[in-house]
């Protein structure tokens, strides 16, 4: 019966388990945002210090992580920790891991740009006042950047949400995982189930990115003003 | 009796509840040239912007040629043919070369043969002095020859009044000189129709026919030039000249 | 790491890598067409059409690809549209490219500075006019860095082509994990194989980035 499939919402604990699978996504991207940003701005502020080496360091963690897929920074931290370094934690700590040294990586690149355009002359003023090099970052360039660097970071915020959609790809529980799961359970009854559950999950995910995105095209086209 | 070439009838300007213009009057005459002077945030520009309909203003009444201006966004597209504009900031477009600069309103908008509008621009340049930089981009000139070039973009529609918004205001003092040299000539030979928003009193002094002095969106004196310089009605203006040290 | 592992790898790698590469093509060239045909129609505010296209980019950026290739690859066929992984992975890609490219030539027409549109419109140009010589050549210098940077993140998404068993690199990797346990050595050639894609795409993107820029802006 097409017309009842959404009943399939209905069935058994189905949608305390979608929102379970839910909350996995939703902490697992939490956690590696915080984790990420504050380690992203320690290596955006090495990366503005004259130091070569430092620069040409974390410019190349830079690129590794531009040049291969999300996907794929998964599945290295899910088979080389515990196969080679022998590290067993569970699969969403390793997902934790994989995602945070990617925020950290883009990140680093977004709090750099912002520094850099902090105007010269804010630096110079500062350092005229005879703060050192670690108050000039704290209290000068740093909560300068910070607005200028706002509306990437919300994007940031939302590619890391959409891409804990890969989670499942690691044997994770999140939301797609538990719809698949609830899909198959519920194939013979409601073979439509397919597109409710998967549609719920699209809606889902736009409930959550589509206010992030808009709020950060807000602040976009003020700034451009 | 001399040809009334616009005519600006209580016009009013708001910026949400922030009145920018109150109750603007004033007439214009072919061949004339008109200063609108006033401390900065007074409203000339925004004054001189609602004359090309660049901004809309909230009401009142522009007559351009005799005729009442309707104000619709098409309307003011086949009038700004014949208002031509420079701007502080020059704003040449980056993309394009001095010759495409000066051909692309004249030949797109105008439709006017290429043949003719070349020659023209080429004499126009040659008279600004930059016949050399015909296919040289924005970028490779410094800030006075792009202004030129900006006048003779705008002279090149043929216009019947030139609006001039604070030209040599972000030109360094060298490259002043030679602008407000053009735009003498322009009056004095050509006998163009010009509005001019400057800082420049002695230029204003030389050149204006008639002031208007604006202070806070409103005109406090619409007086002939040489009168205004030397015995202004007001004492905001005297003070203004004062502390132009005028 | 076990080198004779990865030699005899390289042969089924191959075939993949050209996978890849052919899919991202495809998917690049259609997201920028779709891309443009979008921000035109919202940029010029055709009635209708601009509001489903606008409810289109946000519906499409903020959802991820994979539950939009589920939807298309399992869901679809339920309604009775049955299509190849390859065809609705390369739906997939255009439909999120197509949205993310939109954005960014929308972003660069939004760029464009109002000065210069005054100064176009102070010379009598229409709107039609003031698109085709200031608003578009500008904005879609403007938007340059945006099409650079969405053609390396569409690269990189073909990538989420192996949930749909499509045997593009990543899916090609993992099936060869499964089949013989060596995850280094095929995640080894996996890195490798994105990094010989990527440097040079993101080497002459920039070098293009730098040209176009100075081209229009002279900086």
């Amino acid at each position: 019966m097409a017309h009842s499939a959404i009943n399939v919402f209905l069935e058994g604990n189905n949608i305390s388990r979608i929102i379970g699978g839910l909350w996995t996504s939703v902490w697992i991207a939490a956690v590696s945002l915080v984790l990420g940003l504050a380690l992203g701005t320690i290596l955006g502020v090495l990366r503005t210090l004259p130091n070569k080496v430092i620069r040409f360091v974390l410019r190349l963690y830079l690129e590794f992580f531009r040049i291969v897929p999300t996907i794929v920074l998964l599945y290295l931290a899910y088979y080389i920790l515990p196969r080679t370094f022998h590290v067993n934690w569970p699969a969403s700590w390793m997902a934790v891991l994989a995602f945070t040294l990617w925020v950290a990586a883009e990140f680093s690149d977004i709090v750099r740009g912002a520094i850099e355009s902090v105007p010269k002359s804010q630096r110079e003023s500062g350092l005229a006042l005879g703060l050192n090099k670690m108050q000039l970052f704290r209290y000068v360039l740093l909560p300068q950047a910070a607005k200028l660097e706002l509306p990437a970071t919300i994007n940031l915020a939302t590619r890391v949400i959409k891409t804990t959609s890969l989670l499942m790809m690691i044997s994770i529980m999140d939301v797609v995982a538990v719809g698949q799961q609830i899909i198959e359970a519920n194939n013979q009854q409601y073979p439509n189930a397919v597109f409710w559950v998967y549609g719920l999950i699209f809606i889902l995910y736009f409930i959550i990115d589509y206010p992030l995105s808009a709020w950060s095209k807000r602040l976009t086209a003020k700034h451009s003003r | 009796m001399a040809e009334e070439i616009l005519k600006v009838e209580h016009l009013n300007q708001f910026y949400g509840d922030w009145q920018a213009l109150h109750d603007i009057n004033f007439t214009l005459n072919r061949g004339e040239v008109l200063t609108l002077l006033g401390p900065s945030g007074s409203g000339k520009s925004t004054l001189l912007r609602c004359l090309n309909g660049l901004e809309n203003y909230k009401s009142g009444t522009i007559y351009f040629e005799g005729k009442k201006v309707d104000p619709t966004e098409k309307n003011w597209q086949n009038i700004r043919q014949k208002i031509g504009m420079v701007f502080q900031s020059y704003d040449l477009f980056p993309n394009l070369t001095v010759m495409e600069n000066i051909l692309l309103a004249p030949r797109k908008v105008q439709k006017r043969s290429e043949v003719d509008v070349k020659q023209e621009a080429t004499k126009l340049l040659k008279r600004v002095g930059l016949e050399k930089y015909v296919n040289a981009y924005p970028r490779e000139l410094s800030g006075g020859q792009k202004q030129r070039i900006a006048i003779v973009r705008a002279l090149a529609m043929h216009p019947e009044i030139m609006l001039f918004d604070e030209v040599t205001a972000s030109l360094d003092p060298e490259m002043v000189r030679g602008i407000l040299k053009i735009m003498s000539d322009l009056s004095e030979k050509d006998h163009m129709t010009m509005i001019i928003v400057t800082h420049e009193m002695s230029f204003a002094a030389k050149i204006a026919d008639q002031v208007l002095f604006l202070e806070d969106g409103k005109i406090l004196e619409d007086t002939p030039g040489k009168e205004f310089f030397t015995k202004p009605k007001t004492k905001r203006a005297q003070e203004f000249l004062d502390s132009m040290n005028f | 790491m076990n080198w004779q592992i990865i030699d005899q790898s390289l042969p089924i790698f191959a075939k993949a890598f050209q996978l890849t590469c052919w899919l991202s093509l495809v998917g690049i060239i259609g997201s920028i067409i779709v891309g443009i045909i979008s921000s035109l129609i919202q940029y010029f505010k055709v009635p209708i059409l601009s509001q489903i296209f606008t409810a289109y980019v946000e519906l499409a950026r903020n959802t991820p690809l994979l539950i939009q290739l589920f939807f298309l690859y399992y869901a679809f066929p339920v309604l009775g549209l049955k299509m190849s992984a390859e065809t609705c992975g390369i739906i997939g890609l255009i439909f999120l490219g197509g949205a993310y490219m939109a954005e960014g030539f929308t972003g660069g027409f939004n760029g464009v500075n109002t000065s210069q549109i005054n100064s176009g419109k102070a010379l009598g140009m229409n709107d039609l006019q003031l698109a085709h010589y200031v608003v578009f050549p500008q904005g879609f210098a403007l938007s340059m860095p945006a099409l650079a940077a969405n053609i390396i993140f569409l690269i990189k998404e073909t990538s989420i082509f192996s949930v749909i068993a499509i045997p593009e690199l990543t899916n090609t990797a993992l099936d060869l994990i499964g089949m013989y346990y060596r995850s280094n050595e095929y995640l080894f050639v996996l890195v490798v194989a994105y990094a010989i894609i990527m440097i040079p795409v993101i080497l002459i993107l920039s070098y293009l980035e730098k040209r176009v820029r100075y081209g229009s802006f002279g900086n």
